[in-house]
């Protein structure tokens, strides 16, 4: 579904992707972690194309990104992608964030596009919020809201940005709730997260990153067990007990 | 030696001053001026729209093109480019124009420049997670432009905007140059034809011009505590 083959990419000096050599099989949950600064932001970032390679081969859902021809609009439309900081649009009710896209890519009629909206709204809990404004809900409804938007353009591929990271602790747990929920139904998910209960109970594998690359790929319970690179051990040392 | 204010030269040349001679003759005054001014401001809300989407446009030469002339006309006097368009429109058209039209045309262009930036930074006032999120859902650009960062970017521009009319409204004065019977050409007119009374004359006008554009500041600050109390809800 998505294949990272060699792929590099510099943010003027800083070599940001090094060597990336990473594959995601439809239907799988993969999460990937690793220290602030190690590349995994922009690697999910390079799958919608939000961040174009330099070198390398990138294919995702057949699709060659680093080939002009490649429609990236269209692409992006099976690609849903939720933000750390969610990015709703303040100036739309939680109803018309979720229908703007299917209305105008999708020609799908207003009605129909706001019956879907509902449906989604219901899968997420918000069903209640359909009129109200991002300004007047809490960062968890927001992503929450996020992630309907997001669903709304019946993806293939779901990518998430460290989607917990700007959350309440107590708001934490109804987001990773409706992922979890969505890794059961067979989607495609790409998770960066800090979140080493939900890369465990839910994750096919977990991808450990630094420096730009990636130093281990393994099952949960492995990585958990055993990590075997030393700055993995040290990562989950100081995400899995920070005071020590 | 009479040092009184003489409301009377004011009152005896009221219709003069609100109308120009209308109706025996054509429109002027303060009303060609509101004319001129409303004109002028609705075209270059369009033209400084279209030529601030240009300045933030993804391709380079567009976008060094258009940023160099807005930076020629902002670079210019106003008066330099009403002397422009009073030789350049004619010729343009192929046959003469109309003085208001090249009045028109002049504020158009400079008012837009001045837009322009207003525009582009509005549009760079909106944080780039909207963009991202409007292309990631499958929008493309223009379209995420329309619906997403124009949208929330107007909204903040309103009060620059209204600041940009208050100028426009005093700039119209300069189109007494080309002998366009605005406000301060009549004033100018009447000064002649009366002769001993410029002070009541031309506080008169400065009077009018002010009540006009203290009105509109202080729309402008309504509307804004308006917007800020809509955004806070």
């Amino acid at each position: 579904m998505i294949r990272f083959q060699g792929v590099h990419k510099w943010f003027g000096t800083l070599h940001v992707l090094n060597d990336i050599d990473f594959t995601v099989k439809q239907g799988e949950t993969v999460v990937v972690c690793g220290p602030s600064g190690s590349g995994k932001s922009t690697l999910i970032r390079t799958i919608n194309k939000l961040e174009p390679i330099q070198k390398g081969t990138l294919v995702v859902d057949g699709r060659d990104l680093s080939d002009p021809g490649t429609d990236i609009t269209r692409l992006r439309a099976e690609i849903g992608f939720v933000f750390q900081q969610f990015n709703l649009y303040p100036h739309l009710s939680t109803l018309r964030n979720i229908t703007l896209a299917p209305i105008k890519i999708r020609r799908l009629s207003r009605k129909d596009a706001e019956e879907q909206a509902m449906a989604l709204l219901e899968r997420v809990g918000l069903a209640e919020k359909r009129d109200a404004y991002p300004a007047q809900l809490s960062g968890g409804q927001q992503q929450r809201v996020a992630i309907a938007r997001a669903l709304a353009m019946k993806p293939r591929i779901m990518l998430f940005d460290e989607p917990t990271s700007a959350l309440d602790p107590e708001m934490i747990g109804e987001v990773l709730q409706v992922m979890k929920g969505l890794a059961h139904t067979g989607m495609t998910l790409v998770v960066v997260t800090h979140e080493m209960g939900f890369a465990r109970e839910v994750s096919d594998r977990i991808t450990f990153m630094d420096y730009g690359k990636i130093l281990e790929e393994a099952k949960p319970e492995e990585f958990f067990r055993n990590p075997r690179h030393e700055r993995a051990k040290e990562f989950l040392k100081e995400i899995l007990s920070p005071m020590h | 030696m009479d040092t009184g204010f003489h409301f009377q030269v004011i009152w005896d040349n009221m219709a003069h001053f609100m109308i120009g001679r209308y109706p025996s003759g054509p429109v002027g005054g303060l009303l060609l001026t509101l004319y001129l001014a409303v004109v002028s401001c609705i075209l270059s809300f369009f033209g400084g729209l279209i030529l601030g989407m240009l300045c933030v446009s993804r391709n380079r030469p567009i976008r060094y093109a258009t940023l160099a002339f807005v930076n020629a006309v902002r670079g210019i006097p106003l008066l330099m480019v009403i002397f422009w368009m009073y030789f350049l429109l004619p010729w343009l058209l192929g046959r003469p124009a109309p003085e208001s039209w090249t009045v028109i045309a002049a504020l158009t262009l400079f008012t837009s420049a001045y837009m322009s930036q207003i525009v582009q930074a509005g549009i760079e006032s909106i944080p780039r997670g909207q963009m991202e999120a409007a292309l990631s859902t499958g929008l493309g650009h223009n379209q995420a432009m329309l619906y997403i960062i124009l949208p929330q970017a107007l909204r903040n521009m309103i009060p620059s905007f209204v600041n940009q009319f208050v100028s426009l409204i005093k700039d119209t004065s300069l189109a007494f140059i080309v002998g366009v019977s605005e406000l301060t050409h009549v004033a100018t007119q009447v000064n002649n034809r009366t002769m001993v009374y410029p002070t009541e004359i031309f506080a008169f006008i400065a009077v009018l011009y002010f009540i006009l554009c203290f009105a509109l500041t202080e729309l402008s600050r309504w509307l804004e505590r308006r917007l800020a109390w809509r955004k806070s809800i």
